[in-house]
């Protein structure tokens, strides 16, 4: 795997025991174990975007599902300007930007170069704060449209696209639920809320990973372990919500 | 220096320490505390769910009935001595929760992966003490919370323990889907934490802590299953977790992903609707299935090692086994949909899922029929758990053959949600389970306190228990074909069901016998924990490694070395030996039973034959299969 790993674990012809089978310690096999479960927990819900998803579709021509380039198309401080995915493209380079930092920190660990793990923890955990603040500007732009968890108007009718959120952005939005309910398939609003909050939730406990990390480098708590595997843990943890976050992505934004 | 050897160092500094009653009975990091934790706490969660049965049974059996006793236990559930209706539902639900999660997953695995991993592969303890005391203490917060949910005012769930919405959705369909259902899920996420926990760590351990010789090849049935049965776990809990998180949302935000349009009198009954309360029941049964051998497979590989050591021969295809094992694990995956055959499913689908149902047949066979094969002509030791064994591979396969039928999805349409469906799974998986269980209880008692069981009271445990189930399951299978639904309160306004009032009295008579005879296991259990007969060293002449730790159990198991491994686990009645077991600790060359354990760091290495190689193992299993070597 790395120079670090081939440090720690003499090499040896046959396992039979008492040593890695994958050359991996058991901490970071139990992060793999964790990701695998934890992917089966987004793949449950991404399952129910999917099933959702595919009961609205009318047909390949038209479809009730709400276009999201036409509902997520705002973008801070340039008010009124139709710009589609342009924001949550931006969100997601922050985040993919903060695994490549990610990447170098774990490098500089491997050189044992404190200096550095430092400087690129420090640059990773502000690319998830960015990513979670971008986050919580998306979905108060969302509920202040009128996303709601128990209906949705964002949607295609009988009458042709109807999108009030836009229309109505920025006034005092009434949103009548008797009214508005038939327009789009209810669940929309409630599946964006539920799963990327749930992949928030994620980014949030990987930034406290981090913060942690970034504590205990400082404190010289791996210089004098001698290895920052730690570093590298958080590291798989952190790529793999990036990895999630590029299927939300694609889920709720592209198809 | 290695990770495994660092961790082993760190711990035998470690035991010698004092410690304090919190560290040592409450708060453990002890794997030998942890599972005696998670069997205790999982037979006083066994009492509780079998107690729930026979109120229930009472019930179906003399349905008109009064007893006045039920008033002064169940108070308004039991209102002038007949159990409420809603409370009935209340009973199954919770009966049915309790028996699969809380006895026969935690209480099972928790407490023989704990215990045997490390011991039976070499290990100090778990690759995370810490999270292993987590994962115990996660499960009793979850068993207090289904508990606690017991007690509340409008009763506890109530909508089985599948939990299907609507019913468990909709706050106003039944009183139980009120705070109870709220409890059921908040103990269920719990639960799913804790088994997440253990899950990871007997993963990890079983891949990176084993002792030096201990291949994969040659580690004991038991930890082959503990160790599929953990990636069970690990890969379906979290789906049931998001299956969850959306019902909770349902239930207490205002989403509608399980709800559809529902109509009473001719107006739609909800303001949310749009959902599907089908999906439910696909995320459901994603894990639902593998549950079912998260509960048998730890059950099946107790079996194995219990069998071979008590016939006195090798088990019978060793790697068979193996492979069984691991066919049943991948295709629990994929046989979901035979739950769902009356769905609406596409006939097309369903046929799909028959067939990948049908294919499991094949390895549960081998599995039976090597459990055959290694009883055959061997030089068996009626010991309580060899009973409890024999008694696991007669469940198994009076419950697998039902199991063909309710695959079929002609004959499954229809037997679904009849009797006949009651017994299959609780001769296949609950009895045989439960027997599991015991036979790891008698079998390990030794290890786990240092005492040994008593066998007359362990011979009458197994007798009774042993008729009173097939008295209670067998006569199901006539009223299931009869159309007897289950979860009915009564069936006293069927007249066509008349005939069986008869035969629900007979099972209730079994089922409170068997419920009685539990008292000689209880009685045997606890009083032999403290005044129990002194345990010799190696009371069974086992063969597998944690019959050479001391026999009071101490932190960090082996007090020098941890012993080197030479050949496989199943090495019984070698003919070019002696004594009829040869343990897995001995090299070669020593003389046998009566040798030292020190000297054997200085063995040379040669005495590894090659095909300890891991990748070589599975082929070389196949070819044996095939028939090519």
């Amino acid at each position: 795997m790395s120079n670090h790993s081939e440090a720690v674990f003499e090499k040896q012809p046959m396992w039979a025991g008492g040593r890695s089978p994958f050359n991996v310690s058991y901490g970071k096999l139990m992060m793999w174990i964790f990701l695998l479960s934890d992917a089966f927990t987004f793949s449950s819900l991404l399952i129910q975007y999917g099933a959702q998803r595919f009961s609205n579709v009318q047909n390949a021509v038209t479809t009730k599902w709400p276009d999201p380039a036409s509902i997520f198309n705002h973008f801070p401080f340039m008010h009124g300007l139709h710009l589609p995915l342009l924001f949550v493209s931006v969100m997601t380079f922050i985040l993919i930007l903060s695994s490549v930092t990610m990447v170098l920190a774990v490098e500089a660990g491997h050189r044992n170069s404190k200096k550095e793990v430092e400087r690129y923890m420090i640059y990773t955990i502000l690319g998830g704060v960015a990513f979670l603040s971008c986050q919580a500007w998306e979905w108060a732009t969302f509920i202040h449209e009128g996303a709601r968890l128990d209906g949705n108007f964002f949607g295609i009718t009988k009458e042709g696209y109807a999108h009030l959120g836009s229309v109505h952005f920025g006034s005092h939005f009434e949103w009548d639920k008797a009214v508005d309910r038939t327009n789009g398939p209810v669940p929309f609003a409630a599946l964006f809320f539920i799963v990327t909050g749930f992949h928030g939730f994620h980014v949030f406990s990987g930034v406290v990973i981090n913060v942690v990390m970034y504590i205990m480098t400082v404190r010289g708590t791996f210089e004098r372990r001698g290895h920052y595997e730690m570093i590298e843990k958080a590291g798989l943890y952190w790529h793999f919500v990036d990895l999630v976050w590029v299927f939300v992505f694609t889920f709720f934004y592209l198809i | 220096m290695s990770t495994a050897a660092l961790h082993a160092e760190h711990d035998s500094h470690h035991h010698d320490h004092k410690e304090s009653f919190i560290s040592k009975y409450v708060f453990s990091m002890d794997h030998k505390m942890i599972s005696r934790q998670f069997l205790i706490t999982g037979i006083i969660m066994g009492l509780v769910g079998m107690g729930m049965s026979l109120l229930f049974r009472l019930q179906l059996a003399w349905p008109d009935e009064q007893f006045g006793i039920l008033e002064t236990l169940l108070g308004k559930w039991g209102k002038d001595g007949k159990i409420d209706p809603n409370f009935y539902m209340g009973l199954v639900t919770i009966h049915g929760t309790i028996m699969v999660f809380y006895v026969l997953t935690a209480g099972l695995s928790g407490t023989f992966s704990n215990l045997l991993i490390p011991l039976q592969l070499g290990a100090r303890d778990m690759a995370s003490p810490f999270m292993n005391m987590l994962s115990y203490w996660f499960f009793f917060l979850s068993s207090a919370v289904l508990l606690t949910s017991i007690f509340v005012e409008t009763g506890p769930a109530s909508a089985g323990w599948t939990v299907y919405p609507p019913l468990s959705a909709l706050e106003k369909a039944v009183p139980g889907s009120g705070l109870g259902m709220t409890l059921w899920l908040v103990a269920i996420a719990l639960f799913i934490v804790s088994s997440l926990l253990g899950g990871i760590n007997y993963i990890s351990t079983v891949l990176n802590m084993r002792t030096k010789g201990m291949s994969m090849n040659r580690m004991p049935l038991t930890i082959w299953a503990f160790f599929f049965t953990a990636i069970l776990g690990v890969l379906s809990f979290p789906v049931l977790l998001g299956a969850a998180l959306f019902l909770i949302f349902d239930r207490s935000f205002g989403t509608s992903f399980y709800l559809s349009d529902i109509y009473l009198e001719g107006v739609g009954a909800l303001e949310n609707i749009g959902g599907s309360p089908v999906l439910y029941q696909h995320l459901f049964w994603f894990l639902g299935h593998p549950e079912v051998y998260i509960i048998l497979m730890p059950a099946l590989g107790i079996t194995s090692e219990v069998i071979s050591t008590n016939a006195r021969k090798p088990i019978f295809g060793y790697t068979a086994m193996i492979i069984s094992l691991m066919g049943i694990s991948i295709l629990s995956f994929i046989v979901w949909g035979h739950h769902m055959f009356i769905t609406g499913m596409n006939p097309f689908l369903g046929s799909v899922f028959m067939i990948l149902t049908l294919i499991i047949a094949v390895p549960s066979a081998v599995k039976a029929f090597n459990y055959l094969a290694t009883l055959w002509r061997g030089n068996l030791r009626f010991t309580p758990a060899m009973l409890f064994s024999i008694g696991l591979v007669s469940f198994f396969i009076s419950g697998g053959l039902t199991g063909i039928y309710l695959g079929n999805a002609a004959m499954d349409i229809q037997l679904h949600d009849s009797y006949f469906v009651v017994a299959h799974f609780h001769l296949v998986m609950g009895s045989a389970a439960i027997f599991g269980m015991f036979a790891g209880i008698y079998h390990w008692f030794p290890k786990m306190f240092g005492k040994m069981m008593n066998n007359t009271l362990g011979y009458f445990h197994f007798w009774f228990t042993f008729i009173s189930a097939y008295l209670v399951f067998f006569p199901m299978h006539f009223m299931g074909l009869a159309g007897v639904p289950r979860r009915y309160y009564q069936f006293t306004l069927v007249k066509e069901f008349d005939v069986w009032m008869d035969v629900n009295k007979l099972i209730t008579i079994a089922a409170i016998m068997g419920g009685m005879a539990q008292v000689f296991f209880l009685w045997n259990f606890f009083y032999s924990i403290f005044k129990g007969k002194k345990a010799t060293q190696n009371p069974w002449e086992s063969n597998t490694l944690e019959w050479t730790t001391p026999v009071e159990g101490i932190h960090g198991n082996w007090p020098g070395e941890i012993p080197t491994v030479y050949r496989g686990p199943h090495e019984y009645s070698r003919p070019d030996r002696e004594s009829d077991f040869f343990p897995q600790h001995l090299p070669d060359e020593t003389a046998p039973v009566t040798a030292p354990q020190e000297g054997e760091q200085t063995a040379p290495t040669e005495v590894v034959p090659q095909e300890t190689v891991e990748s070589s193992v599975f082929f070389a299993a196949i070819k044996r299969v095939l028939g090519l070597s």
